[in-house]
């Protein structure tokens, strides 16, 4: 590949770092790592990493592929009625495990080679704090702990508009091909790195202005993707008292939880969060007879417009507030009922198994006119469903706490690409979740309030309205369904939240309880979210806020003291400030908010990955290996033209619902005809918010494709000078030999048992520490 | 009965890492063996100090 030049260039380039076990920056060089001759090896040796292929091997595998070709036959080619949702478990499952077995493992052997002679950050910065080798299973829940939120539950509900298949379709092979394999990379070559995080991975291979780039476009983006899941909460429990009574309940059981483990048991995280789930429990079930007396109504029935305003407060205080006060305790109980709630949902539907009525394609997937999120099945299918296919957001936990943790190099297999598998699973079953219930109750709890007007006689009427096959809505049915699940009403419920709760409460119901339990199952569900929710808008402003005393510190360097509070709570408020106005705008939007906005905390996230995977391919390239650079480049092209064309939709279309400037132009124009209502404006200062509205959209639209076009160009630019010299200088940390040994995935092969037992023998003052004890 | 209490211990295991229960054991540990001679903070102060890390260094949860 590479020329004589540029290997001097690399030869140099190795030389120049300290130590001669440095490899040369690009191409195939291997570092010289020399082992303690007193301890057994550190890696499984080359010759059994390579799988001997048994009959029953063989057999499982033919099965495994037998059994996903049927799933997959089901919901894409038989079209009868319904479809059980087994068949989702099935295609998901059977196509993970192949993917996961063959994909990820070409990844490993011809792109990343990790090496397990060399030692990882957590072994050559141990400091028992943050660099800690931790044990695999424990930090594949640790990191998917980390990455899975409410991205994934949202999404595939509002894609669902469009039929089953589309959204089946993009989250599995998104993630095998994108998703999936960004988070290992990015995952990997931050380890390589020390841990570094992705901004200074992109300063280091993009140069300055590829680099601030990148940084700002996180800022912008982390403040979007905080307003618009801040706004998914306020939809939720908008008009709900019980919500809004159990949610506020959070604050104090968590307050608790921090006074607890600082003052009297500090360290016993497992009981706290026990009890605190049990607290929480309580005040789901209170959440119902409060809900129900008229004192509890009235108080606790908000309006949307004030329970935003609680959450810019709640958000400022809670990101001033010291750590162990409220975050970190609400961290606990949001990790605790993540992943219990997660195994029950997957147990619930594999046990009830329900029929989906829902088309494949639905009337929607053709157009761009679908209610509940506008726009073509191409590209905004690609953005409305992002986390659980491909979430850029991943690529900033793949670069800062797990990196550190990371024991032995071939475990970031198991790590980046499995933990984004099992986030893609969650996905799934929110899409199921959604296709469960009844169409003509979806459609009504997803149309904005301007086209059912928030009442039950609206919504049918617009339901009806929509000519879809086989729905035709009653208001019995809206009324009851609100009944079941103790709201007043669950028409226009927008955001998703709501829809999923309602899809949950539903199967679990079956399951568990009957009709008599749906309320409770449903504002399980709601807290769920709001927990997830609300530690995102937390640690989002808190991160964002350290980003931006950075960035002031350049100009002002007494901003970069992370002790000096004052310049904190400026930093804290003037990003609480900009996600707040954003929701603001969402929850006053005469629009309907979540519909025009969801598609740009999409794109945002998109673009976001585009950054990562341009940064990574911009490495992959000064490692010299251009044979498998597609690997990389393939999904960063789709994800680029996916982000590109969806912003240009929304800055040039000249559909109104689909283009901000568009609607913008047509409201303004009505406005100096002097017209007192349009659209769905009915008044003129809607018809001026709608204009403000539009702008701000249509601004961050044509910030966030700039920003990213710089980075990607920059991506390309770097990759090609490489390619020219056949690889470039290597920013990864010197290689270090390892102490330790530990297997590579979940179940441990024959040969890394082996080696296990054969460490088990060493003398236990000889062998490394680990968490865990 | 001694498969029950191993998975019981495994589950034990599992979960107090994956939460953080260990966190000062392992602190300790790392310590003893990296610094013999310097002196480990009692939990409660380990706590604090990690907290206090935590509010300086904060880092991201997902959507």
């Amino acid at each position: 590949m590479g020329n004589d030049a540029g290997r001097q260039d690399r030869a140099r380039a190795g030389s120049k770092r300290d130590g001669a076990l440095q490899p040369a920056g690009g191409g195939e060089a291997e570092p010289v790592l020399v082992q303690d001759p007193e301890l057994p090896p550190t890696a499984v040796d080359e010759a059994d990493l390579a799988p001997r292929w048994t009959p029953a091997k063989v057999i499982l595998w033919v099965a495994i592929a037998l059994l996903g070709g049927l799933a997959w036959t089901m919901l894409a080619l038989v079209r009868g009625e319904t479809v059980n949702a087994i068949w989702f478990v099935f295609a998901a499952v059977c196509t993970y495990l192949i993917a996961y077995r063959f994909y990820s493992k070409l990844i490993e052997r011809k792109l990343l080679r990790p090496d397990d002679r060399r030692a990882t950050p957590a072994e050559y910065l141990a400091n028992g704090k943050d660099f800690v080798p931790t044990d695999r299973r424990v930090l594949y829940g640790h990191h998917f702990a980390a990455i899975a939120g409410a991205g994934p539950l949202v999404g595939p509900v509002l894609a669902a508009q469009m039929g089953y298949l589309p959204g089946t379709i993009w989250i599995i092979i998104g993630v095998i091909l994108a998703g999936a394999v960004q988070d290992y990379l990015v995952l990997f070559f931050s380890m390589r790195r020390g841990g570094r995080s992705l901004g200074q991975m992109a300063r280091d291979e993009l140069g300055v202005i590829g680099g601030t780039a990148a940084i700002i476009a996180t800022l912008a983006i982390m403040v979007i993707i905080v307003a618009i899941l801040a706004l998914v909460v306020v939809n939720a429990l908008g008009e709900s008292p019980w919500g809004v009574f159990s949610v506020s309940m959070t604050i104090p059981i968590a307050l608790f939880m921090g006074v607890y483990l600082r003052f009297i048991r500090p360290g016993k995280i497992t009981e706290i969060s026990i009890i605190g789930f049990v607290l929480l429990m309580f005040a789901i079930v209170a959440g119902g007879w409060v809900a129900e007396t008229e004192w509890g109504a009235a108080a606790f029935t908000l309006d949307r417009t004030v329970i935003a305003v609680g959450i810019i407060v709640y958000g400022f205080v809670a990101a001033i507030l010291p750590v162990w006060l409220l975050l970190a305790p609400r961290d606990y109980l949001s990790t605790f009922m993540k992943i219990g709630t997660i195994v029950m949902l997957a147990g619930a539907i594999v046990l009830v198994r329900p029929e989906i009525t829902v088309p494949a394609f639905s009337e929607f997937a053709g157009g761009d006119a679908g209610p509940v999120v506008s726009g073509s099945l191409f590209p905004f299918l690609f953005v409305t469903i992002a986390c659980g296919a491909l979430s850029g957001f991943h690529a900033l936990i793949a670069s800062g706490t797990t990196p550190k943790l990371i024991e032995k190099e071939r475990q970031t297999r198991f790590i980046g690409y499995g933990g984004m598998l099992m986030e893609s699973f969650v996905a799934i079953m929110a899409l199921v979740a959604a296709l469960s219930i009844d169409r003509g109750i979806y459609f009504a709890m997803n149309s904005s309030a301007a086209a059912t007007g928030g009442t039950v006689e609206g919504a049918v009427a617009f339901v009806n309205s929509l000519g879809l096959a086989g729905v035709n809505l009653t208001p019995d049915v809206l009324t009851q369904t609100a009944a079941n699940v103790g709201e007043e009403s669950i028409v226009s419920r927008t955001g998703g939240a709501p829809t999923l709760a309602l899809g949950l409460a539903h199967i679990m119901q079956q399951l568990i309880g009957g009709t008599s339990l749906m309320s409770f199952w449903y504002h399980f569900a709601i807290m769920f979210e709001a927990l997830f929710i609300l530690t995102a808008v937390d640690a989002g402003t808190r991160v964002a806020r350290f980003m931006l005393q950075d960035t002031f510190g350049n100009i002002i360097p007494k901003f970069r003291d992370p002790d000096w509070r004052v310049g904190a709570w400026i930093c804290t408020a003037v990003m609480v400030a900009a996600w707040g106005a954003i929701l603001i705008m969402g929850v006053t939007d005469p629009l309907g908010g979540i519909n025009t906005l969801f598609p740009l905390f999409g794109i945002a996230n998109q673009l976001l990955a585009a950054i990562a995977l341009a940064v990574c391919m911009a490495i992959v390239a000064k490692r010299g290996n251009f044979r498998w650079l597609w690997i990389v480049a393939v999904p960063l092209a789709f994800t680029a033209v996916v982000t590109i064309t969806a912003s240009m939709f929304k800055i040039f279309s000249p559909v109104p619902a689909v283009g901000y400037w568009a609607q913008n132009a047509a409201f303004r124009e009505a406005l100096a005809a002097g017209e007192d209502s349009f659209g769905n404006a009915p008044t003129r200062a809607a018809m001026e918010a709608v204009v403000r509205n539009t702008t701000v959209q249509g601004v961050l639209s044509i910030l966030f494709v700039t920003l990213a076009i710089i980075v990607i160009f920059f991506a390309i630019l770097h990759t090609v000078r490489s390619f020219r010299s056949g690889g470039g200088p290597s920013s990864e940390d010197p290689a270090l030999p390892s102490r330790r040994y530990a297997p590579s995935g979940l179940i441990a092969t024959k040969a890394e048992k082996v080696l296990e037992r054969e460490w088990s023998t060493v003398d236990a003052d000889k062998r490394p520490a680990r968490s865990g004890h | 009965m001694a498969g029950v209490r191993r998975g019981w211990a495994a589950l034990r295991w599992f979960v107090t890492s994956l939460m953080g229960d260990t966190a000062y054991a392992t602190y300790v540990d790392h310590q003893r063996r990296v610094n013999p001679d310097a002196a480990v903070p009692d939990e409660r102060t380990f706590w604090r100090e990690r907290f206090a890390e935590q509010d300086r260094t904060p880092g991201s949860r997902c959507c």
